[in-house]
């Protein structure tokens, strides 16, 4: 009952309306920033905002098929607009430590050759390109199947981020810790899933040639 | 006794305290006081300017109070810094447990304007009050065969939440050779701005190595050991590739995740510039002599 009125106010939410929400805590970041309201690094808190956030959203797209198979809530509608603002992010993050961390100091390409935080964290960003490029309708009904599959680099995308922030850490960090035991969470319900297909697949395929 | 070493950073570089109080309004209408104005000014333009106390005491790594840059203002008024007692031990002649009135007793305060170089390739410039290390050592008599100088920092939970979290291998360890820790220019620091320091900062008492990355400038010490052999040191535990004993700062030796040939002077706002990160953090007249023959990327 509570599940099916929360899927109606779901489904009542416009994708653009949801687009704008995601965006508040960015556009307030940024003006923020912009009007000195950021501490005494800016430049840093700027940064770690953005991408937190963009990690935040990435783990929120893979959770939107746990949260239907467990309880029913129904976001599928809205993962496009999580998945599109999580790149957003990302590209926003990935500018601040262009254009204002590293000011072309170093050249681009050494420190992304040379320190493999930003390596994976820039691996990850090129990865959800070709994602962000396909979130639209069209590519859906052109790509077919082949979209799906395109798409599981979700999961490639949230453990490259995942690592990333590990890596950039100082010492144990905790909370980038707590992000990566929740991203192997739904991986791990993920990869059962696709072991379950695999198995029905073959299942059915022994039934064929036995039958 | 001290004085063995003068500012270069001088008190005219001190931002007068009406203008780092409010410095913003005052510079707003400060058309009337065109002298502190032009003492501002000519201090930004060597950027050599004492960051405010504000960005001082609320940006800051101690992370016995959580990893965020804010958590140890936050959390710091925690730490009960009443009755602080210091423990003297190893190769000393007068060991014990000492408060830190009896340890700075008869020793002369100075003020100190140091550049102060975090690891993480982000700087300040800040005016401690304290006495040099070396006074202290002097007061307790160093061994003959003493070599090097362990400190340890104060290892409590219920008032240090951090304490909490495997960040590190708690307590909080750092060390020096005897000669760095002799040198006039390590300083054991009991205040910023001639106020006391806030805990956030290292109350009561912490150590100040101004040609060292931060990190090696230990806060809220409780125990200082001579020995002879080189201490285990928290951060060199932790990650030894990434953390060597001496971490001198060195625009030359790349920390393996960032650059250290350039920093940024915390204030500078969204699009503040990175400026060189000068060998020994600008302090190579005085203290190059100490690594002369160390292959300082080994040594590093």
């Amino acid at each position: 009952m509570l599940i099916q009125l929360i899927n109606t106010g779901l489904r009542k939410i416009p994708t653009w309306v949801l687009y704008l929400i995601l965006l508040i805590p960015g556009l307030l970041a940024i003006s923020a920033g912009l009007t000195d309201n950021l501490g005494p690094e800016p430049i840093n808190e700027l940064e770690e905002e953005l991408g937190e956030f963009a990690l935040k959203l990435l783990i929120l797209g893979l959770a939107v098929s746990p949260l239907l198979h467990f309880t029913r809530i129904n976001l599928v509608r809205l993962r496009r607009a999580i998945g599109v603002t999580a790149f957003a992010y990302v590209t926003a993050h990935f500018l601040v430590w262009f254009l204002l961390d590293l000011q072309g100091l170093n050249q681009i390409w050494i420190e992304i050759a040379k320190r493999p935080y930003v390596t994976i964290g820039f691996a990850g960003f090129v990865a959800m390109i070709p994602l962000a490029i396909t979130s639209n309708d069209r590519s859906v009904q052109r790509l077919g199947r082949f979209w799906r599959i395109l798409h599981r680099l979700t999961y490639l995308v949230a453990i490259l981020a995942g690592l990333h922030f590990i890596m950039l850490s100082k010492g144990f960090d905790v909370e980038a810790m707590a992000h990566m035991v929740v991203i192997l969470a739904f991986l791990s319900l993920r990869v059962s899933k696709w072991r379950r297909g695999l198995q029905s697949g073959l299942q059915g395929l022994r039934e064929k040639l036995i039958g | 006794m001290a004085h063995r070493w003068t500012n270069t950073l001088t008190r005219a570089d001190i931002t007068p305290e009406p203008l780092w109080l409010n410095r913003r309004q005052l510079i707003a209408g400060a058309l009337g006081t065109g002298a502190m104005v032009s003492i501002a000014s000519l201090a930004l333009a060597e950027n050599i300017e004492p960051n405010t106390w504000e960005h001082i005491t609320s940006y800051n790594n101690f992370y016995e109070f959580g990893t965020d840059k804010e958590d140890p203002a936050a959390n710091a008024h925690l730490l009960n810094t009443s009755g602080w007692e210091i423990e003297v031990d190893g190769l000393v002649d007068a060991p014990g447990r000492y408060s830190v009135t009896s340890l700075l007793e008869g020793l002369s305060e100075e003020e100190r304007i140091y550049r102060f170089r975090c690891v993480e390739a982000w700087s300040m410039v800040v005016p401690w009050n304290g006495v040099e290390l070396k006074d202290i050592l002097d007061k307790v008599g160093v061994q003959a065969g003493a070599k090097y100088v362990a400190f340890e920092t104060a290892n409590r939970p219920d008032e240090m939440p951090g304490l909490r979290y495997p960040v590190l291998d708690w307590p909080y360890r750092e060390g020096l050779r005897l000669d760095e820790a002799l040198h006039p220019l390590t300083l054991m620091a009991t205040g910023i701005y001639g106020k006391p320091i806030p805990n956030q900062n290292g109350a009561p008492i912490r150590l100040v190595v101004p040609w060292k990355y931060g990190f090696k400038s230990i806060k809220s010490i409780v125990r200082i050991t001579l020995t002879d052999q080189e201490p285990a040191t928290s951060w060199n535990m932790a990650n030894a590739r990434e953390y060597g004993f001496y971490s001198n700062v060195n625009p030359t030796v790349s920390h393996p995740r960032w650059s250290q040939a350039t920093e940024r002077k915390i204030g500078g706002g969204l699009f503040n510039r990175r400026q060189p990160t000068l060998m020994f953090n600008g302090y190579e007249a005085e203290v190059a002599d100490l690594y002369k023959g160390m292959d300082l990327t080994t040594y590093f």
